[in-house]
């Protein structure tokens, strides 16, 4: 009981003494548990990597935007010779990222297709998952449960692996695999805003004597189009940042631009894409913010 | 005609809602359906168009028997009782116009009423119904832009428009202001005389049901404790439906209040001693 008896005032605290007891030992419990944690990951990690991981960031960042010719540029200065140099290195890396303008187009396209492919799945299972509009909660019900749980669980570059293997390397295996894990997001996000439609509208559709498809596109679904609108956009953006990895794993667009850079230990190259990436996500983001924004 | 003989409504958690009613409702009788909360007033109107199962008892709507009916069957006996909704219930995202002619849904085909090519017939008597509701003009206002009472106007009108032969009436005005509340029982009184319409309507406001309607039932606790003309719905008989004593005073909440009051002094001035 939080209120105490003290001299003639009535005291309130949040907790009573006993409650205050295992509520100190309870975070001294969490302490040592988060300690404990912290230890077993330092046994486990070879320090030495991490001490030098400051000075091999700097040589990776070097590699990366620095041209070779840096250390000489007091003398190309003075030689009147470093703006040629300079114009060189922006060509160079201005000619590379025009190459890169397909993969981009590509990883937008994946991206774009892959949501609504995963959307038109996730509608009807949204459907069969939400407890107010399944046709039998004891059967559908939980399938629908199972197959949004697997589409969630499963990252996506682990999808593209297993798509890559199937159905080759390209595109489709990049859009299929950014389907499949958009179906659990979108289909669990749906189903949520199924469930929570004011049901004395659906009942008044109802009680008009409207078939059940009436119901649904009457009754239902003006109830969740901004939500499910404001679901996929949300997803789309998402997918953006998705699709840009899954070339990776050889499922098309700028990722795959990425790995053979990588592969022949081209940093510049490796610059100019981190810096295609950033724009192109920045872009996607203000897009989808200000497309969520109308809808709803 | 309404025939409702030995309804019984069980929940699934095994409570019983009504426990077991007999009530029969005149072709173009205007009734009113007073108790208190919990008595299983909406429930029983639920129960006519089977947006609640009944468990036991028989519901008969012109002869036709609705409790055994199958869904097709259901579906077209639903055409004939229009209900009305204390939250108005409407299609927020959906416009005025749209909203009425909802309530053809049960007569119009699936894609028709997809591209909303409802017959003309129905947009003229659509038309026809927001003007006697007077909500002329605004048609095409989102339903969500609209004040309570108007909201109330275009819930009713889309119960019109279903041409029933019986109202379901839940609480209609309760989310209400006073004058707005008498402005739509009133509207709602004289529609049902202009077509010759049946109608329960579930009430709390006591006074507004013996104003408007032509016979009284009281519930209480599942049961059917008061049916009779308004005249007959004294104080006396008040008790006897909601409990309590006190019923030539106004409504007793602060004597409650005051009580609690002193009894918590009480408390008080024991513990401190
Ligand atoms: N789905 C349900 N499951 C279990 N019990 C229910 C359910 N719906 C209603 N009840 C119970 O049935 C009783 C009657 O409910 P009902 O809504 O019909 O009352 P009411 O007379 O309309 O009350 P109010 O005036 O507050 O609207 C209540 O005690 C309620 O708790
Ligand atoms: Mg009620």
């Amino acid at each position: 009981m939080p209120v105490e008896q003290r001299e003639d005032t009535v005291v309130w605290r949040r907790r009573d003494k006993r409650q205050a007891v295992i509520h100190w030992f309870v975070t001294l419990g969490i302490a040592a548990v988060v300690l404990w944690c912290f230890k077993l990951i330092a046994d486990d990690t070879t320090w030495e990597f991490v001490w030098s991981a400051p000075e091999q960031g700097a040589d990776l960042a070097i590699r990366m935007f620095l041209p070779e010719w840096f250390v000489d540029i007091p003398q190309l200065w003075r030689d009147g010779e470093l703006w040629v140099h300079v114009a060189e290195y922006f060509r160079q890396r201005g000619l590379y990222a025009m190459e890169l303008w397909d993969p981009l187009v590509d990883t937008i396209h994946i991206a774009t297709l892959g949501t609504v492919l995963g959307v038109m799945i996730a509608s009807p299972l949204a459907f069969l998952a939400a407890r107010n509009t399944t046709p039998s909660t004891t059967f559908v019900r939980p399938i629908a449960l199972a197959l949004l749980v697997t589409s969630r669980s499963v990252n996506s570059l682990i999808w593209a692996l297993l798509l890559v293997v199937i159905i080759g390397p390209g595109m489709l295996a990049g859009i299929i695999a950014i389907a499949l894990r958009s179906v659990g997001f979108c289909g669990k996000l749906l189903y949520e805003a199924i469930e929570e439609i004011d049901e004395n509208t659906r009942d008044a559709v109802k009680s008009t004597g409207a078939s059940g498809m009436q119901v649904l596109t009457f009754g239902v679904i003006p109830q969740i189009a901004p939500a499910f609108a404001g679901i996929s956009i949300y997803r789309w953006d998402i997918n953006i940042r998705e699709a840009t990895i899954l070339g990776l794993v050889g499922a098309g667009g700028i990722g795959m631009a990425l790995q053979s850079a990588i592969d022949t230990l081209a940093w510049g190259q490796v610059s100019v894409i981190f810096l295609a990436i950033l724009a192109t996500v920045v872009l996607s983001e203000w897009v989808s913010a200000k497309a969520r924004a109308a809808v709803t | 005609m309404l025939v409702i003989e030995g309804l019984l409504k069980r929940y699934p958690d095994g409570f019983e809602a009504l426990k077991g009613v007999d009530v029969t409702i005149e072709d173009g009788e205007l009734v009113a359906l007073i108790g208190p909360s919990g008595a299983g007033k909406s429930t029983l109107i639920r129960c006519v168009n089977r947006l609640v199962e009944p468990t036991e008892g028989t519901i008969e709507l012109n002869e036709l028997e609705l409790t055994t009916l199958n869904r097709a069957g259901l579906r077209r006996a639903r055409r004939r009782m229009a209900m009305i909704f204390q939250n108005y219930a409407l299609v927020e995202r959906l416009t005025v116009m749209e909203n009425v002619l909802s309530g053809r849904l049960g007569s119009v085909g699936f894609f028709k009423s997809l591209f909303r090519r409802f017959p003309q017939d129905d947009v003229d008597n659509a038309f026809a119904l927001l003007e006697k509701v007077g909500l002329e003009g605004l048609h095409d206002r989102r339903a969500d832009a609209l004040s309570g009472g108007q909201q109330q106007r275009v819930g009713i009108a889309r119960a019109l428009m279903q041409d029933p032969d019986i109202l379901l009436v839940d609480e209609p005005t309760a989310s209400l202001d006073p004058r707005t509340a008498r402005q739509v029982m009133g509207l709602l009184a004289d529609l049902c005389e202009e077509h010759g319409l049946a109608a329960i309507i579930n009430i709390h406001d006591v006074p507004l049901a013996r104003d408007y309607t032509d016979r009284i039932l009281g519930l209480k606790a599942g049961e059917l404790v008061f049916d009779g003309p308004p005249e007959e719905l004294t104080d006396d008989v008040l008790p006897e439906i909601y409990g309590g004593e006190d019923w030539s005073k106004e409504p007793s909440e602060d004597d409650e209040e005051e009580e609690d009051i002193r009894s918590s002094g009480q408390f008080l001035a024991e513990e401190v001693l």
